[in-house]
């Protein structure tokens, strides 16, 4: 069997007295469309930071393709194919949806080093950029500000900046946070249909969405992982329901969040 | 908007940008007036020009990678005295002048680059402050170089293009310094129009978010301070040049905040703002300093109250406002 996408080992971090991470082991396969799933606080998006480099580990390791990454700063993970998204929108109020992704592609092919050249000059650049907004069907919007663009498509545009990147390992903190109902099914679809050479790990809180789409679901609780495996399995664990999924029987209701 | 927005194909939307616009020549073209409308105002002409070079030159950093300076005075300070000793010593071309002027600069802007790149905000403004503070009492102390207080004497500049002698009126001063500042200028719209001024826009948009599209924010954060060091000690050296003086004010603390406040006038982040805030103000001075001198401050707080509340963007914000609104119409 090849190397994993993404591994971390003995993963820990703590604020302090409060243990945010504890042990954390997990292992995505090439190509695996991983749920992270877990009550509000048990650590997700802080193992997101940990693993992206956005926060310093107090222990343990990551590794990238077999490859030790845990020194590198966040911008060279990036460089190595390990991407992510956020869940509060970060995005480039005053760019165009087009302007911000030509901007990452740019970064991505190094030409953001070049000021002596106007940005006419790389027409490759601009078209590719262009085809990833056109692929989230965000082409109609592409010359718009971002902070004029409706909420899902700014949504939207935070997948289009880690495309732009060439990810190899993707990791999608809330994708579909604040977007209403019928168009998180359609950002989803969006997911679903990306490559098939992308690892994708996505936190979410709809179980619907999260059984639909994940081949494999990763449950953590208090900054532990809990378990681990197919749906079908952790669906029908008596331990995972007890902590997380509550009384429901198979099919969760969705709980409205916001922000 | 809306139709023309899906019909417009990214390649040609993006060469738009970079088109020149009628009011921009028309801007240039009215450059040129000091000499047919205001003959005995050239040299005021020349020292506003230098001026807006070097507002032009913290435009650079401020609004477009968002790096706030209270120091920039230093580097054109540098720049001042490096051409002013050269030519004390024995070499007064202009030209050649201007080169090392903005080449020792420009090493000074690269070496502090290295710590102002991990700083931003209040920091941010308190290192350029320290750097600018420690660099003037460094001029004031070694004052056998630098003349100290009685400023640099002794130079004198050569022919320009060993033709044009800088005369008392200033004609060839301010066709100089014209001259650098537009040539410098275009160098600098087409540095803020090339993948590397996209991310500059994006680090002073979201500098949080460069690092997760594997954008290296720091490196691109020396390369413009270094840019805009040189610039400023070109801007230094046309000053020291043309006034054939060099005194301690040339790199203090008042020049810096002077510089901020016009381009904070005349808008940052538009490249014309600088030229615009230091025309206005230089003028402004020139008017009413010969009234009232010391009154000068007061008028000139209003007017910096009054576009700060009223006008956020600069008075060429505003100005692009009401432009918008009125081909709304």
């Amino acid at each position: 069997m090849s190397a994993p996408a993404l591994a971390t080992r003995g993963l820990a971090k703590s604020f302090g007295s409060l243990v945010v991470a504890n042990d954390i082991e997990i292992e995505l396969p090439k190509g695996v469309r991983y749920a992270l799933i877990g009550p509000n606080g048990a650590g997700k998006t802080t193992l997101i930071n940990l693993i992206t480099g956005m926060l310093q580990p107090g222990a343990g390791r990551i590794f990238l393709d077999d490859a030790d990454i845990t020194a590198l700063p966040p911008e060279q993970r990036v460089r190595r194919g390990l991407v992510r998204t956020f869940q509060i929108n970060s995005l480039f109020p005053h760019l165009t949806a087009l302007e911000s992704v030509t901007l990452a592609v740019c970064e991505r092919t190094r030409a953001a080093r070049i000021w002596w050249r106007q940005l006419n000059a790389y027409p490759h650049e601009i078209d590719e950029a262009h085809d990833i907004l056109v692929a989230l069907k965000l082409g109609a919007a592409c010359h718009r500000l971002t902070r004029e663009l409706a909420y899902g498509q700014q949504r939207l545009l935070e997948i289009a900046l880690a495309l732009a990147t060439r990810p190899k390992v993707l990791l999608l903190d809330e994708p579909a946070a604040g977007v209403p109902r019928e168009e998180s099914q359609e950002l989803f679809a969006a997911i679903a249909g990306l490559s098939s050479d992308i690892t994708v790990l996505f936190i979410e809180h709809d179980m619907e969405l999260v059984f639909r789409f994940a081949s494999r679901i990763i449950v953590m609780v208090g900054g532990r992982v809990l378990m681990q495996g197919p749906p079908h399995e952790i669906a029908n664990d008596p331990q995972v329901r007890s902590v997380y999924l509550g009384k429901a029987p198979t099919i969760i209701p969705h709980e409205p969040r916001y922000g | 908007m809306a139709l023309s927005e899906t019909a417009i194909s990214p390649r040609l939307y993006l060469a738009e940008q970079t088109r020149w616009r009628p009011a921009e020549i028309l801007f240039w073209l009215a450059t040129l007036t000091p000499y047919f409308l205001f003959p005995t105002y050239l040299s005021l002409a020349s020292q506003i020009a230098i001026t807006a070079l070097f507002a032009l030159s913290l435009d650079l950093i401020l609004g477009y990678a968002g790096i706030v300076s209270l120091g920039h005075a230093a580097f054109f300070g540098i720049g001042a005295y490096t051409a002013g000793l050269l030519s004390k010593y024995g070499w007064g071309e202009p030209l050649s002048g201007l080169v090392v002027a903005a080449f020792a600069a420009g090493v000074v802007g690269y070496v502090t680059s290295f710590v102002i790149c991990r700083f931003r905000h209040l920091a941010l403004i308190m290192l350029t402050l320290g750097f600018g503070l420690l660099l003037a009492e460094l001029a004031n102390t070694l004052g056998w170089v630098t003349g100290g207080m009685d400023g640099l004497q002794g130079i004198h500049t050569w022919k320009l293009l060993g033709t044009f002698p800088f005369d008392l009126y200033g004609r060839a001063a301010y066709a100089y310094a014209l001259a650098v500042l537009f040539i410098l200028f275009l160098f600098a719209r087409r540095l803020i129009h090339s993948p590397f001024g996209l991310s500059l826009r994006g680090i002073r948009e979201n500098f949080v978010r460069m690092p997760a599209i594997g954008a290296p924010s720091r490196a691109h954060i020396r390369t413009i301070y270094t840019i805009a060091a040189c610039i400023a000690g070109v801007a230094g050296a046309l000053l020291a040049q043309t006034t054939e003086t060099v005194s301690l004010d040339s790199l203090g603390f008042e020049r810096s905040a002077e510089v901020l406040v016009m381009l904070v006038l005349g808008g940052a982040g538009r490249l014309y703002g600088g030229i615009v805030g230091a025309t206005i103000y230089m003028v402004a001075r020139d008017q009413f300093s010969g009234v009232v001198p010391q009154y000068w401050y007061f008028w000139i707080g209003i007017l910096l109250v009054a576009v700060v509340v009223f006008l956020p963007n600069g008075i060429l914000g505003g100005l692009t406002q009401l432009a918008a609104r009125w081909s709304r119409k």
